[in-house]
């Protein structure tokens, strides 16, 4: 079977783009990313993207192939809440292997922040995803649908808000070395325990911003023209919609999507060199390292407390400064995870480098309410 | 569909909250539908929850979403496990704890599509 190598990743900064708009930051994450390939656009024949919230369209994909003057003999759009980025990469990997394409490029950026609405009504499409007649008509938000889960998982494996909080705090130091990150001012757990309450127990320093920003990745059959990165697993779980209907509250479905990736790759969690974890707030990200078994239960934030998670730990985790402080971008956001695995696996993440170059790197996305699951795995040739 | 919810607005505005149960399987859902979710059966029979129940997560958000809300804040959410064994959302009281015994009541509020009668649980006698 073909594999499928990295050809090249590329991303905008995140944070404030005034007067750009969602084809903007796709050509621009789109451009360095073919750069860092060293191709040119006649070299893409499948053209993959999410979808913007800034810019709702039936046919992102296609309409972004004709702005960047793109022939793809395959191109489509998916979607998957936060879970696309990596789905899309997924894809893009079944694609090349299977001989459909040789090169496929996966774009996503969007103005979610300086829209016209901008946070707003971001936040008012957001909370859609919950249940039309029995979830949204209580005012429940995406934060607050997380709050829920993070009152009984806190419960039922005694983390405090302390806890959490250690985690807002890993990312925003992480963030301070990524000059494209949107948020880099230091904080401390006393900073997020003071932060106002957004749902409780989340407060507005466990929150992700939302972000202008763009990530682009390309993926291709021809092993010369990449960069010795690999794909080599891949797995996805999708245990429910809404969290009314959640078939647990501490098995979300991460674990099942990362066991098919380890599978398929042939590795353990306790093979992952440097991971990228979706971090949309704290808890999600302390419930997916520990669901996934990259932390035992209850012990993501001693892990973060212990330094085990920063780029000269055990398990570098998230060194651009995840969703929580390098910023959230829609599905851009869930990228920029692996593009920093990808530019850690290949010695490229400057002032964050690891010691040594990781030879195994996994990335997780989520999307909903830990309700789309996508785990990827990555080796060096 | 919206026959299905019809129904269960009427027997909310009664004050009563509807689940659907399986007669084929046993089976309860709090998400409507014209079939069993668990068996596919379409032998669906309804059941109104007797009011109690357990918390099973609980937050309280001071961000709402929609200007109906915003008046509102702070208000709770809460995922209730029913005595009958079928989790629903709810309003609740803002001081309430997982695990706690709770007790159902209905509250009318003025939403953007006129008036919705909603479950709420408050702590158990």
């Amino acid at each position: 079977m073909t594999t499928a190598w990295i050809a090249g990743v590329g991303d905008t900064s995140f944070g404030r783009h005034e007067g750009v708009d969602t084809l903007d930051l796709m050509s621009a994450a789109t451009r360095a990313a073919l750069d860092d390939a060293g191709m040119t656009r006649a070299d893409v024949d499948g053209v993959l993207t999410g979808y913007s919230t800034a810019m709702p369209h039936l046919m992102l994909a296609s309409l972004f192939a004709e702005h960047f003057g793109l022939d793809p003999s395959y191109c489509h759009s998916m979607q998957m809440g936060g879970g696309t980025g990596c789905g899309l990469v997924m894809l893009a990997k079944l694609l090349v292997e299977s001989g459909q394409c040789d090169t496929v490029l996966v774009a996503a950026g969007e103005n979610r922040l300086t829209s016209t609405g901008g946070r707003d009504s971001v936040i008012q499409t957001l909370a859609q995803v919950g249940h039309a007649t029995q979830e949204v008509p209580f005012g429940a938000t995406i934060p607050g649908y997380y709050g829920l889960l993070a009152s009984a998982y806190m419960a039922a494996y005694g983390i405090t808000e302390e806890d959490l909080a250690e985690l807002a705090v890993l990312m925003r130091t992480h963030a301070a070395l990524h000059p494209g990150s949107h948020l880099t001012d230091p904080i401390t757990v006393a900073d997020v325990m003071a932060s106002r309450p957004i749902a409780t127990p989340l407060k507005l320093l466990d929150c992700c911003p939302i972000s202008d920003g763009g990530v682009a990745v390309i993926v291709t059959a021809d092993k010369t023209r990449s960069k010795g990165v690999r794909l080599a697993g891949a797995g996805q779980a999708h245990q429910h919609q809404h969290i009314s209907a959640a078939p647990s509250l501490s098995q979300f479905g991460g674990g099942p999507a990362a066991a098919r990736a380890f599978a398929q790759a042939g590795l353990t969690p306790k093979d992952v060199e440097v991971a990228g974890v979706y971090d949309s707030f704290t808890i999600t990200a302390a419930i997916l390292l520990e669901e996934i078994g990259l932390a035992e239960r209850g012990e993501a934030a001693a892990r973060a407390r212990a330094g085990d998670f920063g780029p000269k730990g055990v398990l570098p985790l998230n060194t651009h400064g995840g969703l929580l402080s390098f910023g959230h971008s829609g599905v851009a956001g869930g990228m920029a995870h692996f593009v920093e695995v990808v530019r850690q696996m290949l010695g490229k993440a400057d002032a964050r480098q690891m010691p040594a170059r990781p030879e195994i790197g996994f990335v997780h996305g989520d999307g909903g309410i830990l309700s789309s699951h996508v785990s990827l795995l990555l080796t060096q040739s | 569909m919206r026959a299905l919810l019809d129904r269960y607005r009427a027997d909310a505005e009664a004050g009563r909250l509807a689940f659907q149960s399986c007669r084929a399987c046993g089976a309860n859902q709090a998400f409507l539908r014209p079939f069993c979710q668990a068996c596919g059966s379409e032998d669906i029979d309804w059941r109104h929850a007797a009011g109690g129940g357990t918390v099973a997560a609980h937050s309280v958000l001071h961000r709402a979403p929609t200007p109906d809300y915003r008046a509102k804040v702070p208000y709770a959410i809460a995922l209730v496990d029913l005595d009958e064994g079928v989790r629903v959302m709810t309003h609740a009281d803002l001081d309430l704890s997982v695990g706690q015994r709770v007790a159902l009541s209905f509250a009318p509020h003025e939403s953007a599509e006129g008036t919705l009668h909603l479950p709420r649980v408050s702590a158990a006698e």
